[in-house]
């Protein structure tokens, strides 16, 4: 295999629990990744699932460098990133994009589409920003006139798909995507995710993709890492886990999804 | 929706209230030189608590009536007009920068700089701030000065302690995260993603602070702690009504009132403006 | 006859008029569970609200009826209403961190509507509290009774919210999504507690929900909604060995399931959109 895009060695990451600080001294930490050793190939998708409080969420930001780990490595390109400064990361930061769990939160409301997706556009020195938001925009199937649009005049799928457009329009090396169809209906959880299959098909898009979902995992990634309490529990090919899953927090998982179909035996 | 057109005009015509009372007040402050019908420090005791025009008594051109000392009622309104907006203008502005950018500085970057601005808030917090503004008046003498120095040292806590917490929520969400992700610096984020989202809370708390410049300035001025006597203040005026309530109730009742709709248009002004401002509701 | 029977009920928005139910019917058998499915808007959630007189102020009745054990609810006046829906319904609802009152123990937030509304002593209320946490397997009842809520994890919370639902024996329940906010794992227990609670007391359940694979679990029968109107009601069985309405269809089609990858996620198409839009803003409610 050629060298992988991501390599992250043993992580560790705590915060402080500030409920449980005593009036003196400092908060005690608690552990939320312990030890996560993974690797992303260039051009591939990997899932990574868990429930809450498993750390898939933390794990994604630590690799983006939004989150200060506490321990271990990480490498983008075999370049040690894992404590670059601010400045030295910002020519990184247009080559690895994160497309957020609630597209609401992370457009920020005071700002036109054409500004949400050009702002990022200029801020890293492209040219034609025009040009490049319009065709974001053709990707992900929305009209070019939604340029002049406010976040609040789009319905959730519409605003996920314009997350999407802005990532996808500074041509990203890796793309993490948090949870981004969990507060979707499920016809535009649908289009979000063919949508996402066509970009990774035609694009050739390394993703990292999040979420707690096993049956959206499966429609869109070919490697699994199953996380549970700030630990790999398993790792394997989808078809694999999906066929025989190893560890017994992966069988319960699976085991819990309700199928449309009442003859499932679920009880 | 309709039901929210109605609001909306609701909220327009509250604006438009409370704007138009304001810029009447300004005009007739800046004008006052012009259109005060008498000299507002001159006396005649041959003039003495005059009634407004409309009651037995009255004397042509003494439309509001006059004081005990047979001053013009109206005319020490006006002028007084003008040294009451001055004060808001100059304490509210004052106020709004240094509290907002303490509060914006501490809620964004959090860590040592919060620590600073938020002890610094629990200890200035902990002055009664009457007292400390009538030292502070004894220690500079009274005047105009002393009065903004009074009104913005004591209540930039107001705009730090609202604005840190409005800055923390905001630097919260993913938004931000996301200028992150996009290479945006610090201080950049913090000037072109937050500053927008919060200043509609900053707009209404500057027209707050505003209305509340005027009280204190009234009230500095009734406790005779605010510029000379003899200078038309409202809030001298109000003191020196209060003394003669029984005999001449318009010199209290006119000032009291024009205090009254100055306040309620500042905060007025606020709410319509930060709804103005809201996107989600334009 | 129906225990819950809604007829032809009509809500909209004051002021504006915007429909949000338009005419919708349907029923619930004594001790059934039936599903209310659609998505986010279809004003699912509206018609629980409406059975149990909790509508906002913003939102007001037009039309229709609501009979509840054959009686007319929108006839009562308002205090009767809300006497006969305090006896006989309850609501399991969405958020277990919102539910609860963060500053007041657990035991008397269960116990309160037993004392207060029903005039049970106090032993008994607790006694009846502790019987039912022990019977939503709450392993040690007298330790969560004197717990506040953020003591406890959101599953356990939960529980303690479907304990509180049961604790008058009411005739019907409403749950409002309440496992959206739980692990898959934590919901599964929690749907089969539901499931298992709801049989062995005999209540008729109307479960509100966006997931299909969540409907076909707990009820036996189901409307699906869209814009404020029932575009199918049917059995479970029936829906899913085939819907009849072509909505109802493309919901179906657009859920993922992780044992049939090769199958094609089909969202669901804009001409179906546009008719079913029209059949249900064409229709008078």
């Amino acid at each position: 295999m050629a060298e992988p895009l991501f390599e992250v060695t043993d992580l560790h990451l705590s915060l402080p629990d500030l409920n449980a600080k005593p009036l003196f001294g400092p908060a005690p930490r608690i552990e939320i990744l312990r030890g996560i050793s993974l690797a992303i190939a260039r051009g591939e998708v990997l899932g990574i699932v868990g429930g809450s409080g498993s750390g898939k969420s933390t794990l994604g930001r630590a690799m983006l460098r939004l989150l200060e780990p506490t321990a271990g490595r990480i490498r983008f390109e075999g370049a040690d990133i894992t404590h670059l400064p601010e400045a030295a990361l910002r020519p990184l930061r247009a080559r690895m994009q994160l497309i957020f769990q609630d597209p609401m939160s992370s457009l920020n409301p005071r700002r036109r589409v054409a500004g949400l997706i050009g702002g990022p556009l200029r801020l890293q020195g492209f040219d034609r920003v025009e040009d490049r938001v319009a065709r974001a925009l053709d990707h992900v199937g929305l009209p070019r006139a939604f340029a002049a649009r406010y976040p609040h005049e789009l319905s959730g799928g519409q605003r996920q798909r314009i997350g999407i457009a802005r990532a996808i329009a500074l041509e990203p090396d890796f793309i993490l995507a948090d949870e981004i169809v969990s507060g979707l209906d499920v016809s535009s959880q649908a289009q979000v995710l063919n949508l996402l299959a066509g970009l990774v098909r035609d694009l050739g898009l390394t993703l990292a993709f999040i979420s707690h979902d096993l049956a959206v995992i499966r429609r869109l990634c070919a490697r699994v890492i199953v996380l549970q309490a700030g630990r790999i529990v398993e790792e394997a090919p989808t078809d694999r886990l999906f066929a025989a899953p190893q560890a017994a927090y992966t069988r319960e998982l699976l085991d819990a999804i309700p199928l449309p179909d009442p003859d499932q035996p679920w009880g | 929706m309709a039901d929210a057109r109605l609001a909306r005009r609701d909220v327009g015509l509250r604006l438009r209230l409370a704007g138009g009372w304001l810029a009447v007040l300004a005009a007739v402050a800046l004008l006052a030189p012009w259109i005060a019908p008498h000299d507002p420090l001159a006396q005649d005791l041959m003039l003495g608590r005059l009634p407004p025009f409309w009651l037995d008594g009255a004397e042509p051109g003494y439309w509001l009536g006059t004081d005990s000392l047979g001053r013009d009622v109206l005319s020490r309104m006006i002028w007084g007009a003008r040294i009451a907006l001055f004060v808001a203008l100059v304490a509210g502005v004052l106020t709004c920068v240094i509290g907002a950018t303490l509060g914006l500085v501490a809620g964004y970057f959090r860590g040592w700089p919060d620590m600073i601005v938020s002890r610094l808030v629990d200890i200035w917090m902990a002055f009664p701030p009457v007292l400390f503004s009538i030292l502070l008046v004894a220690v500079i003498g009274p005047g105009l000065l002393a009065i903004i120095l009074a009104i913005v040292v004591i209540d930039w806590t107001r705009f730090a302690r609202v604005i840190r917490a409005e800055a923390m929520t905001q630097g919260a969400m993913d938004y931000v995260a996301s200028a992150r992700v996009a290479g945006r610096g610090r201080a950049s984020t913090l000037w072109a993603e937050i500053l927008p989202n919060v200043l509609p809370t900053i707009v209404v708390l500057l027209t707050l602070e505003m209305g509340i410049a005027v009280i204190v300035e009234a009230i500095l001025s009734f406790v005779n702690l605010s510029i000379s006597t003899d200078d038309p203040t409202w809030g001298g005026m109000i003191a020196e009504g209060r003394t003669s309530i029984h005999q001449a109730w318009w010199v209290l009742v006119f000032p009291l009132t024009a205090l009254f709709l100055t306040v309620l248009a500042f905060s007025q002004l606020g709410e319509g403006l930060k709804d103005r401002f809201d996107p989600v509701l334009r | 006859m129906s225990f819950l029977e809604l007829r032809n009920l009509s809500v909209r928005l004051k002021g504006s008029g915007v429909p949000l139910l338009r005419g919708v019917s349907l029923s619930v058998e004594a001790g059934q569970a039936h599903g209310l499915v659609g998505e986010s808007g279809a004003g699912k959630s509206m018609i629980g609200k409406a059975v149990l007189g909790i509508l906002p102020r913003a939102v007001e009745v037009t039309g229709g009826e609501i009979l509840l054990d054959g009686t007319d609810l929108l006839t009562l006046p308002p205090a009767e209403r809300r006497r006969r829906i305090g006896a006989t319904a309850a609501l399991i609802p969405q958020d277990p961190l919102t539910a609860l009152n963060p500053s007041r123990r657990v035991g008397p937030q269960i116990t309160d509507r037993l004392v207060d509304i029903l005039g049970w002593t106090r032993a008994a209320a607790q006694a009846r509290a502790r019987d039912l946490l022990a019977e939503v397997q709450i392993s040690e009842p007298d330790r969560v009774m004197r717990a506040y809520p953020h003591e406890l994890s959101g599953g356990m919370r939960q529980r303690v919210l479907i304990a509180s639902a049961f604790a008058a024996e009411p005739k019907l329940i409403v749950a409002d999504e309440p496992t959206t906010a739980l692990d898959v794992t934590v919901q599964k227990q929690i749907l089969r507690l539901i499931a298992q609670m709801q049989a062995r007391h005999g209540t008729a359940l109307l479960f509100v929900t966006h997931d299909l694979g969540v409907v076909s679990k707990v009820c036996t029968s189901l409307s699906v909604l869209f814009a404020g109107k029932v575009v199918e009601e049917t059995p479970v069985g029936d829906f899913f060995a085939g819907p009849r309405h072509p909505y109802s269809a493309a919901l179906l089609a657009a859920t993922p399931r992780h044992t049939a990858p090769e199958r094609a996620l089909i969202p669901v198409p804009e001409a179906v959109l546009a008719a079913v839009r029209a059949e249900v803003e064409g229709s008078r409610g």
